[in-house]
């Protein structure tokens, strides 16, 4: 009896000391930090994956209070709408940007691009870009290891097993950027969701003369240049035997689909045309 | 009887096409010269289009000092200086030339005849000058420039001078056929190097699957002062400069360091062998014994190959390919590549052309790890390859830094010794270019 009374009173005295020096300490080395921190991290998305550039929501809360003006920072998951909260909070202006998605710049599936070579090392883009150019004729198309699907923490990305490419689902993707980066040949693109996610964009990255690009892919760019003559809003450059649309000029007036012979520019959630024009490409491409 | 003390395997030696005299391969019509064949800047052309060259004349000079001369493999006009596809389907900036009259017309200046020639009244700076000149560089396979190798950073000094005539990948013939057919000139090499390097000894090191080779050279050691010869116990990759250092003197390279720290120069005997060429017969480096080789291939054998002349003609020479070739590997089967393009050109660093079948090229697939610690165990570097794998397949290039990742030399004894057939050579490669990138990066930032 005697010994269960004096362990309570030595434990409980050493909690007493322990209190009062944990409180004591804890008072002299009280870091002061910002509650605005607490509150921007609160509407935040809160999915940490690293496409503002910072390495989590809470660095991106920090960076956020400590800078003088939000011109620089993006929380692209989140886009304008949390943005405009996050203004509100630290009474700054926000910056409006237009939602963006993801875009695979590549049409390479299995029919228009044939195989020339097997691959048998471990299924990563990334080892695969290190060793050589590519199961197919095209250095600069889709490897379809699937990298940009592994790094994606949306599942927003998927690869197609018919065509070998990977899809975007538009629903899911945030646009953080992880797959872009991902991407040893730099075939994705963040682009403009467009209003009703209509968008015009090439898909093809394929930098080669005409002659050679198109023996390898039937669908690749071979920088005719009629995209470009066609386009009377100067949206459309030709860089490298390569179109490329700026979202920015593109009034989606989908004329340089038409006139592509490759079939490279692709247009993405129009309603079907109305009259039932035949393509020339159609005839080109027989 | 030595070896290196740490890691290591025994593959079987396939050495199906040993004691092959080498035969010189028909020139091509059209040679396509790469001007990057070696580590460092790529030359910088020297010829325009229409201009007429002679066999050995400079076609593209050095950029810097770690960069390596180009020079015409065969006679005839330059047709184009464009990009060709190399083995494995990159752009690859090339000279173009066509032949004209048989395309072999020599540079006047070079010896051709078959004499031995012994004297050399040269310094040690003028005999690596020729060196440089001649474009010579590691014909080991890493193609590191020679006379960058024989320029000593100031405050180290060579002690000994190592030749590498392991040869330790398994099925590559090429320097043993070369040991016995030029053993001579071989020592005779080894001497200019002694001079340029000012050592007073050398080492060779043979493996003892060529008693043939070892059995010569000890002959030739007894009449040239200062040069040993070191028969080594069968082991992959014994033909590793760290590795042949610790395996002939028993000196360690530390971590990160070059073999200089030890005091010691690794030469490769084909590459002494163009030095003699280089020096004593004025001859640049525009051509190389290659092994063609693989189990159904056959006229196997021992090449002397221009550069420029197609992978394909040489195969064509060698009895074609056979009908159940799986893949074509440029070089030896444990460093080499897998090519897809056969149209590419042989050049400085192509040390060997396998055909193997599918039966043996085939990868087998990969199962879960079940940490026996063989890739450990085989790990020549002492590194331990199954954690590697895994920090690379989660990315985790910083964890990868601190376990050395950069003293990998990509020998694929782990991948060798894995049971459970995991690609870690791969992803350690993928973990070592990375991580090369990102030490580049910070130090560019300093």
């Amino acid at each position: 009896m005697n010994l269960i009374v004096i362990s309570l009173i030595t434990l409980g005295l050493i909690g007493c000391i322990s209190a009062v020096v944990l409180y004591l300490a804890s008072q002299k080395f009280k870091v002061e930090e910002d509650p605005r921190i607490d509150e921007v991290e609160s509407v935040l998305p809160g999915a940490n994956c690293g496409g503002c550039g910072k390495p989590g929501c809470r660095n991106f809360a920090v960076a956020c209070v400590a800078a003088d003006s939000l011109d620089n920072l993006y929380c692209p998951v989140g886009g304008s709408s949390i943005m405009t909260k996050v203004g509100e909070i630290l009474g700054l202006a926000a910056v409006e940007n237009d939602p963006l998605v993801a875009v695979v710049r590549c049409n390479g599936t299995c029919e228009h691009r044939p195989k020339t070579s097997h691959y048998d090392g471990a299924r990563s883009c990334q080892i695969m870009h290190n060793l050589y150019a590519g199961e197919t004729g095209c250095m600069y198309g889709c490897l379809g290891c699937g990298d940009c699907v592994e790094v994606c923490t949306f599942d927003a990305i998927h690869m197609n097993p018919e065509t070998g490419l990977p899809e975007v689902d538009e629903e899911k993707c945030t646009s953080c950027g992880a797959c872009v980066k991902a991407c040893p040949k730099n075939i994705i693109e963040l682009r403009k969701k467009g209003p009703k996610g209509r968008r015009i964009f090439v898909s093809c990255v394929n930098k080669d003369k005409g002659g050679i690009a198109r023996k390898a892919c039937a669908v690749a760019c071979i920088g005719c240049s009629k995209c470009e003559k066609e386009c009377a809003f100067d949206a459309i450059t030709i860089n490298n035997n390569l179109a490329y649309i700026d979202y920015d000029k593109c009034r989606l007036c989908r004329k340089c689909v038409v006139v592509c012979p490759t079939n490279a520019i692709h247009e993405v959630n129009f309603p079907a045309r109305k009259t039932a024009e035949v393509k020339p490409t159609e005839t080109l491409n027989a | 009887m030595r070896t290196f003390r740490i890691g290591g395997i025994h593959p079987e030696d396939q050495k199906l096409s040993a004691n092959v005299p080498i035969e010189a391969v028909a020139l091509p019509k059209q040679a396509i010269v790469p001007i990057h064949q070696h580590v460092g800047a790529p030359a910088q052309p020297v010829v325009a289009k229409g201009d007429r060259v002679k066999v050995g004349q400079l076609i593209a000079a050095a950029n810097g000092f770690v960069s390596a001369n180009v020079h015409a493999p065969i006679s005839g006009v330059i047709t184009k200086i464009d990009t060709a596809v190399d083995a494995w389907g990159l752009p690859m900036p090339s000279i173009f030339i066509d032949a004209d009259d048989g395309g072999d017309e020599w540079l006047e200046t070079i010896d051709r005849t078959p004499d031995l020639n012994r004297i050399c009244k040269l310094t040690g700076e003028e005999i690596i000058q020729k060196i440089q000149d001649a474009g010579i560089v590691g014909l080991g396979g890493a193609c590191f420039p020679t006379h960058v190798k024989l320029t000593p950073p100031p405050g180290s000094k060579a002690e000994v001078l190592i030749i590498n005539a392991v040869e330790c990948e398994p099925y590559l013939t090429c320097d043993h056929q070369l040991m016995l057919e030029h053993g001579e000139e071989i020592f005779i090499g080894i001497s200019l190097i002694m001079r340029a390097l000012k050592v007073e000894r050398a080492i060779v090191g043979i493996e003892n699957n060529k008693k043939d080779a070892i059995e010569l050279f000890r002959e030739l050691a007894n009449r040239h002062f200062g040069i040993e010869i070191c028969p080594l116990k069968l082991c992959y990759p014994q033909g590793g400069e760290k590795q042949l250092i610790d395996a002939t003197i028993r000196r360690q390279v530390p971590s990160g360091a070059l073999p200089i720290a030890v005091g010691a120069i690794v030469q490769n005997v084909a590459t002494v062998y163009a030095v003699y060429e280089a020096v004593q017969k004025n001859k640049p480096l525009f051509e190389r014994v290659m092994t063609v080789t693989g189990k159904n291939v056959t006229r196997r054998g021992n090449y002397l190959v221009r550069f420029g002349t197609t992978l394909a003609d040489v195969i064509e020479h060698a009895g074609g390919i056979p009908e159940d070739t799986d893949k074509i590997i440029a070089g030896g089967p444990m460093m080499g590549r897998a090519v897809i393009n056969v149209d590419m050109p042989a050049h400085k660093r192509t040390s060997g052309i396998l055909l193997m079948p599918e039966s043996e090229s085939a990868r087998r697939e990969p199962v879960n790890c079940m940490r026996c610690g063989k890739c450990v165990e085989a790990c020549p570097m002492g590194l331990e390859p199954f954690l590697l794998i895994q920090q690379a397949e989660r990315r985790l290039w910083d964890d990868m830094e601190r376990n050395d990742i950069m003293d990998c030399i990509e020998c694929g004894c782990c991948l060798y010794s894995c049971p459970s057939n995991r690609p870690l050579l791969d992803y350690v490669r993928l973990g070592k270019n990375t991580v090369g990138g990102i030490i580049r990066a910070r130090s560019a930032k300093k």
